[in-house]
This record gives structure tokens, sequence and C-alpha cells, in this order.
């Protein structure tokens, strides 16, 4: 007999779904089939079945082999580096629970560390323009109930959100959208011809690296004031169309991503974007949200917040909380060889860091802390795998609105497997024990 | 547990009737006992000192999605202010809206045990309670906003005043919520078209309901659960000049009905902040309506209020008012975040800046502090300031200071800039009215504990209460400066919390043992009301059923819920 878990969380992008269905063995220990899911996360789910799982801590050997540790070892050694070294960076933190999140904090706090999650190349630059002129958003709920103008920036959910459109944003009918996607139009902004602007009732192709004057341009089209024939290499005509467009929704929302967040204007673009949503609201209703990757990097930025009182590139080392992005930040302090540890947990900086901030963490003490083998643990001493949090321990993570939600366990992790919480705890009591507090 | 014995201080004690006379206080497993029940205490020389319970905060807003947005969102809040851990005291940071560790630390030294979070949104209870847990030494509760909730708004369309209290019931479970909060009534929903509802009658966008009807129906149904506290209002049209009215309109509703708890409070309602509701006058010739407003509390005993002094500080506003919040960044231009809540509420944060060159802005601090100094009845008008809206908590000490001594009004008076305008648009500079400790402990204390249904826990020195007792270097029978106040009440001697002592002269010494207050109401099974719950989680929230109650020992780890049975 096999048992059904419903009402399940899907720890993979930042939509949060959870209302997946897992079918799992009569033991708990074999997770069968996931339903409702994307393709991304029910292959997450999946994943953690797989039979090679890395289910012991390892440690890289001179001859570039691994050799396995305990749990102990892994914990005395992630102790030992971070407690020795100066000022040591404790990055990742996006794919893990709050609770997790909570104790890397202590630890931090207690060995002087700079924390720092993948919003540092994600969405940091958003929460720099949030500090610089605010954010009017609301839930995905007000999304799906009200909105009747979407408007997707720089993001192409249809591959990095898949469920987010029939969830939230193109073709849920809610409360007073009871016609679904026949009642709203649909915008896409993007340089590409993405499958998500396929879906869209107007897809402006604006030039690459041009959204800022686009932003700009859409500033003043609201006013009815005067633009050039072309504006990031769009006709007048058109931004002038969507302009009323916006303008004559009961309420608009822009969803944006990368295409903004991390090309050429970076945070300056946000904060048009932001004076777009601001300026719409003289109007109608309007509001702005970033689609936001990891599960729950939204939840590290939340509990850092009540901690330390940033959300970000956080610097503990002096004693108190500094926050100066483009110092503080992960890829600046390792180019500038300015942390002499890296501890990474949920995240993949080998894969997406520039190749010489990598090439700084494969030179310096270093641990990773990741269920799966990924390029970070290729290039760090110590690999300690743990549970998958979501499937196989629970624990809250914040959906990109900010709504917090419980995760679920569904299975048992292999055999002796540690979670991130029960890993931490112990070099937490270790960090104590060396540092005589 | 450790016993205690503090020695010799001026006792200030609403509950035990002591007004300043120097009488011992013992604390034995964790609760005030009699001096005879202590065998071998750790005896505090309390000589020359001042003696009150721990301090009780009736509406602050410490904990929760908008508090946070308002510290992630203020780098400059931290400016210059941050303080490094040591001992067994983490590092700390923030002025206005600070981190969760220098709340319960902030309010510790002021001597303050209690602070209930005012405004929680329900959608978002895990991560209020995340804070608060966070939050060392205090106890605290939070109260889930109702007044723009869909299922309230439908059922009170028709008056259905069991179904709303069986939801109420449901809702305060599923969130582990304290009390029945209500913010803008109907102006919030509104808000969700960019509109507003700007006084009791003005009916809300589709629900075809007023906000008169949605405070009087909720009144009624928190008397027919007869929860511990009563509902706690922010009314229609906050921070308009010429409101006044509509606070009073508001206040009218509450005529007529009786309270019906077992938890010794006397009113149907609270009215909170206050001060920002009592303008007359309109645009920039805007005026004081305290005397107006204070005639109407001080002749009803059915209603308490709290009177959210502007402190004169750079703050940073946050309310569950959406529509007023966009009306504040259209007024200073600075930085605006909202909140949209699906099915439930909103909010907003907007930094403020409160300045005595500002006209307007002295008129408010006056209009807080007459309030204070017209009231006739102290265990009803309390003393706050709508933390962080007019000024952030840890200026109780000033205003304690401005209640208690004419000559630092004046002080105040002689530092504005428009000040014979100021004078004339007000009353305070008339005023000679000092107040005592023993009005001060009746307004931060024993007033509070027994608004919020809390008496038999808090707010006194009674035998059985909790074992909360702050000691202040503070002599009230030898000649002081009005400057000494301020400094004797931020910085306590001595603080006990659950006959723990958590602060050693002056110092943290314990984090405490912190608890989460909830209230589990127990109903008659209510078919319809589940069947509406189903439905609206079916079709029009993005969280499954399942998904939304707040359970998990992660979130309220220690819990002390208060039982309450509304099946007869």
């Amino acid at each position: 007999m096999t048992k059904t878990v419903t009402d399940v969380v899907c720890p993979f992008c930042g939509t949060l779904c959870d209302d997946l269905e897992v079918v799992v063995s009569d033991d708990g220990k074999d997770l069968l089939e996931v339903y409702n899911a994307c393709a991304i996360g029910a292959e997450k789910f999946l994943h953690s079945q797989a039979k090679d799982r890395i289910t012991r801590p390892r440690m890289r050997q001179e001859d570039g082999s691994w050799k396995e540790i305990s749990y102990d070892e892994a914990a005395e050694y992630t102790a030992r580096i971070l407690a020795d070294a100066k000022k040591p960076l404790m990055y990742g933190w996006s794919s893990t629970n709050c609770e997790a999140q909570s104790i890397g904090s202590e630890i931090g706090e207690a060995v002087g560390a700079v924390m720092d999650n993948t919003a540092t190349v994600c969405h940091g630059t958003s929460l720099i323009a949030v500090q610089d002129i605010g954010i009017p958003s609301c839930t995905l709920g007000e999304v799906k109930n009200r909105a009747d103008r979407i408007l997707f920036w720089g993001c192409n959910p249809a591959h990095a959100h898949p469920r987010h459109m029939s969830r939230y944003s193109i073709f849920p009918r809610g409360f007073f959208t009871g016609k679904g996607h026949a009642g709203r139009k649909i915008i896409v902004v993007d340089p590409r011809v993405t499958d998500t602007a396929h879906v869209a009732d107007v897809h402006l192709q604006i030039e690459q690296g041009h959204d800022y004057e686009l932003l700009d341009a859409f500033r003043v089209a609201f006013k009815g004031e005067k633009l050039p024939d072309f504006v990031a290499g769009i006709p007048k005509e058109k931004i002038y169309e969507v302009a009323e467009t916006l303008k004559s929704g009961r309420f608009a929302i822009i969803f944006f991503g990368m295409g903004v967040t991390q090309s050429i204007g970076k945070n300056h673009n946000i904060d048009a974007a932001i004076a777009v949503t601001r300026d719409l609201n003289e109007y109608t209703k309007a509001a702005i949200m970033p689609m936001r990757g990891h599960y729950n990097v939204t939840g590290s930025g939340q509990v850092w917040g009540w901690q330390f009182g940033f959300p970000f590139a956080v610097d503990l080392s002096r004693g108190f909380a500094r926050y100066n992005p483009g110092e503080t930040t992960s890829n600046d302090l390792l180019r500038r060889d300015e942390v002499d540890a890296v501890f990474v947990l949920g995240s993949d900086p080998g894969a997406h860091f520039p190749f010489s901030s990598v090439k700084k963490i494969y030179n310096l003490p270093s641990v990773a802390i990741d269920p799966h083998e990924t390029p970070t643990t290729e290039v760090c001493k110590v690999h300690v795998p743990v549970a998958f949090v979501g499937v196989e321990v629970g624990g809250c993570a914040y959906r990109m609105d900010n709504v917090p939600i419980e995760t679920r366990k569904v299975v048992d992790a292999p055999e002796g497997m540690m979670t991130d919480e029960e890993f931490l705890k112990r070099v937490f009591a270790r960090v104590k024990a060396i540092k005589g507090v | 547990m450790a016993e205690y014995l503090i020695k010799n201080g001026f006792v200030f004690d609403p509950v035990l009737g002591i007004r300043g006379d120097a009488a011992d206080i013992a604390i034995k497993d964790g609760k005030i006992v009699e001096t005879s029940a202590v065998k071998s205490p750790k005896v505090i020389d309390a000589a020359g000192k001042t003696v009150m319970a721990g301090g009780v905060d009736i509406h602050a807003h410490v904990a929760g999605p908008k508090v946070n947005i308002g510290r992630n969102f203020r780098p400059e809040d931290k400016l210059f202010n941050c303080k490094p851990g040591h001992g067994i005291e983490r590092m700390q940071g923030g002025f206005s809206v600070p981190t969760t560790i220098r709340t319960g630390y902030d309010y510790a030294h002021m001597g303050y045990t209690t602070v209930m979070e005012a405004a929680m949104p329900p959608l978002y209870a895990r991560h209020t309670h995340e804070e608060m847990r966070d939050t060392p030494i205090l106890d605290q509760g939070a109260y889930p906003v109702f007044g723009n909730n869909w299922f309230v708004l439908e059922y009170l369309k028709n008056h259905e005043i069991e179904n709303t209290a069986a939801y109420i019931a449901w809702l305060l479970r599923a969130t582990k919520g304290y009390a029945v909060k209500v913010v803008n009534p109907g102006g919030t929903e509104a808000w969700a078209w960019g509109l507003n509802c700007e006084n009791i009658h003005d009916p809300v966008p589709y629900f075809d309901i007023t906000p008169a009807q949605i405070v009087k129906g909720l009144i009624e149904a928190n008397e027919y659960l007869g929860l511990p506290h009563s509902m706690h209002v922010h009314a229609n049209n906050l921070g308009t000049p010429g409101n006044y009215q509509t606070t009073l309109d508001t206040f009218k509703l509450s005529e007529g009905i009786k309270p019906n708890s077992k938890f010794g409070r006397d009113q149907v309602m609270h009215h909170t902040h206050v001060q920002f509701h009592s303008y007359g006058g309109e645009g920039f010739n805007f005026e004081s309506k305290a005397p107006e407003i204070m005639d109407y509390v001080n002749t009803h005993d059915n209603i308490t209020i709290d009177l959210g002094c502007v402190t004169l500080d750079e703050t940073t506003t946050m309310t569950a008012d959406g529509p007023f919040e966009h009306h504040l960044t259209e007024l200073n231009h600075l930085k605006w975040a909202n909140a949209d809540v699906e099915l439930e509420t909103a909010a907003g944060v907007v930094p403020f800046v409160y300045s005595a060159n500002n006209k307007a802005n002295a008129v408010q601090w006056c209009i807080g502090l007459e309030l204070g100094l017209l009231a006739k009845d102290f265990m009803r008008v309390f003393l706050t300031t709508d933390h962080p809206n007019a000024g952030p908590f840890i200026r109780y000490p000033r205003i304690m200071k401005w209640l208690m001594s004419q000559e630092a009004r004046d002080q105040q008076f002689d530092a504005f800039k428009h000040k014979d305008k100021v004078i004339e648009a007000t009353n305070l500079a008339g005023m000679d009215r000092e107040l005592d400790l023993y009005e001060i402990a009746q307004m931060t204390r024993a007033g509070p504990a027994k608004s919020l249904g809390l008496a038999h826990m808090y707010g006194g020195l009674a035998p059985g209460l909790d074992g909360d007792v702050a000691i202040f270097d503070f002599n009230p029978n030898e000649p002081y400066a009005p400057d000494d106040i301020e400094k004797a009440f931020g910085n306590a001697r001595h603080l006990f919390k659950s006959g723990v002592q958590v602060i050693s002269d002056h110092e943290i010494a314990s984090n405490g043992n912190k608890r989460t207050l909830w209230v589990n109401a127990k109903v008659n099974e209510n078919p319809q009301v589940m069947r509406d719950v189903k439905e609206k989680f079916l079709r029009y929230y993005t969280v499954t059923l399942n998904n939304y109650e707040v359970a998990g020992h992660h979130y309220v780890p220690n819990p002390y819920v208060i039982e309450v049975d509304a099946t007869q």
C-alpha cells in the first residue's frame, strides 16, 4: 500500500506552490510519485531518491580524491575554519528553512562573519532600490483576485517559475476576475521572444540594456507628455498605447526578474520601475513584485531583517551589523581577498559566481553544506550532505510575496543523515567551545 | 526558583492602592507573594528608589511583516546606533524600528515586561510569531486584524453575529492571536482599489457595508465570545483635520453595549492612538479637539483609549491603514512601501520626520499630552506612542516627564519655531496639571493590564500576580529636575520578569523565559462558517487551508493559552 501526502509545499522556486500531492511507500521511506508540481519541482522531489546520493560528509584529500568523514569531524572542521578566520564568508541560505538561517545568524555573530545570500547576484539590486524609493506591493492572491493588467518585465515565468502564470498571474479565476485570462491584458517586456511573450497580448521587444529609458518613457506617457519617435527600439505610439492600457486597468501588477536587476543600470532600473508603479497609483491601483528565485531567499532576508536590520550583505565582523553593498557583498569580498574562509549552505556559487570568485573559494578553507553534488562541492574542501528541506524535513519558507509557509516532511532522509538545522547546532556548540563563550 | 525580597522601596501600585509608601515586595516561584512566604530570599535594597509592577504596553508595532519592511528598507535607521553584543546580549541595531533583540532589551530597560503587537495580518501570522519568538524577555501577544476581512464583511452585512464570532474564534486559533483588531474599517478593503472610507457611513466598495456596521458588529461578536480584551479599533479618517467627529461617531457605536467577560475588564471598545484622531479645523488651520474627545471619554466608562503621543523624532510610520500611508507619502515625498494582503488587510510604511520647526507636528505633540492631562480616570487612558508611528517606544520616559512636569512642557514650547501659532491652536499651554507616579502606574501598568483582561497576571504587585517588578533610581520625596524622571524611567536599576531577575544594576542579566499569549475560544460547531472557510480557501486564497494554521513548536515555542468558553 502507498500513502498520499497532500498540501505539500514545493521547495524549488519563490512561487512556493503548496498544493502538491506526493505518493510515498507505506513505510514512509520511498517517494514514488509527485502530482501537481511543475517539471522542475517534481524532479527536486524525485532526485532525493537517487540511489547514488551522497549520504555522508567527505573531505578532499591531497590527491584530489574524497575521504568519508563523520558528521562530528565535519562539524569540527567547519567550526574550526570559522573560528580561526578573521573574516569568514557565510554565503547561501536561500535553499534552507528559516530555523537553519536563524542558527546560522548566531554562528555568524559568534565568529564575526559576513552573512550574504543569493540576492547578492539576483534581487539584491531590487532590495537596494526598495531602500531608495520603497515598494508598493501585495500578496499573490491580490493579483489572482483583482489584477487585470499584468506586466512581466525581464522575466520568463514560463521557464523560471512555471506555475506562476496558472496559480497567480495570467490564468486563475479569482473573486473579481471571474473571466480569468480573458479578463486580463498581458504585457511582456523582453528583448527575447520567450515562451511567456507568446502568451502576451503585447510584447515590447526592447533593445537589450535600455530598460531604464523605456521605464522613464512610461512615466512621460502617463502624463501625456512628448516622447521621441523611438525609445529603446519601441515606437512611441506603442508606448502611449501600453501606458493607456496600464492606466485604464482596475489593478495593475508589474513582475520583474533578472533581465532588469542584473543588466546595465541594475538598481536604477528598479528605482524607475517602482516609480512607474507609484505613478500608476495616481490613476488606478498598482503593485510591483520581484520574481524571487530560490524558494526561501526571501526568508533569509526576513530573518536577517529582524535580527540585524538588513536583508543581505550583512557584515558582522566588527561585532555589530554593517551593510554596504559593493563592499560587503560576496563577490567583492572574494575578489579583493578580504575573506579568509568560505562557508556555503543552500546555494551554488560554484555555478553562479564569476570564475574569478570561484577560484578564490577553491584556494580558501571552505565547506559546502548541500544535499546535492554541485560545482560548489567540487571546489570546497569539505562537503556535508544534508536532508532536503521540504522533502525530508519541514520548516518555514517565505514566498516571493513574503508570505511564510511551513514546508512539510514527506519522507525520511536516508539513515543517519543530518538536517541543516541539526548540523548547524552541532557546529555552533563547537564554535562556542572553541571561542570559550 | 530563587526567592527575592525587595525592601523599603517607594511603591506605586494601583492594584494594592499604595501611593509611594515604603513597602516590601516578595517574589517566589515566579509570583508575587506575601513577605512572610519567603524563607531565605535574596534581598534587594530598594531604599530611596521607586518600585512598580512591570510595564504593560497595550499597543505597539514591534513584530511582523510591516515592521520588518521598515527595518529592511531603512538602513539609515541603523546609522551610528548599532551596539555590539557582549555576555549574554546579542548585537543590536535600529532606532525607530529596532531589531527584535534590541526591542526586548530596550523595553526591559524601561521596566516593561509585557508588550502587545498591535496588528497581525492573519496570512503573515507565522512571520509575526517568528519575530516575537526572537524578542527576548517580554511576554507578548498579537492582535489579528478583522476590520477588512472578507468573512467579516460578508457576515456583518447581514448582522450575523454568531457566524462572525465563530469565524473570530477559528481565526484566533489558526493564527494564535490574542484580540480583535480593527484598522480603518472598510477603508483598507477600499484601498485595494485605491479608494478609502472617509466616515463611518461611507460604504465599502462592492461589499455594501458601512464602517459603522463593521465596528458595532465586531463589538457584539467580541462580547458574544467574552474575549479577554475588547474590540480594539483604529477608526476611519486617521490624521485628517476635522476627523474628531468621526472619532466621536465611532465612540458612540459602543453605547448601550455591556461588557461580557470573565476577565475583569469594564470596556467594550478600546480606541487606540487617539491623538491622531482628535483634530479639528481643516487644512493648515487644524487645531486640537482633545477637550471634546476627553469630555466623551471621561463620561463613558465602557471605553478605554491610548494616547499615541508624538515625540518629535524621525521615525517610521507603519499601519494597516493603507490609504493613509499613501496620503502620507504624497505629503512628505519619502519612500513608500505598501503590502495588500488577500482577503484580509493591507499595510503601508513611510518614514516621517516630526519636527519642532513644523507647526502641525507641534500641534500633534500638544494634543497627545492634552489627552493625558484632561483624563479623569487613568485606569482607562494609557500611555503609548503607537510605536513607531508617533515616535519610538524608547521615548515613554520622556512622555512621562512631559506629563509630570509643566516646566518640561514649557521648555519644549520654547523650542517651537511657531510657538505662538501652536499655542493658539491648542490648549496645552494653559494646563498646569502635573501627573504623579501613581497615575503613571495606572496608565502604564494596572490600566492596560485590566483593559487586556490580564489583571489576574500583570499590572500590579498584589500576591498571586506574576513576579514582574521594576525598580527605578528615583526618589519621589526629594527634589528633582524634570530630566531626572526621563533618566530614571529609561534605565531601570533592577527588573524581574516572572520571578527571574532580567536586569541587575542596569545590565541585562537574563534573556528571560518569554511567553506568547493567545486566546483559544471555544464555540459551538458552526458548519456554515466551516463551509465558508473551505470555499474561500479553495477559490480565493493562494495557500491551502491545511497550510494556513500556525502550528509547530518553532513558531510559538512557549505558549500561554487563555481559554474562553463561548459554547453556552
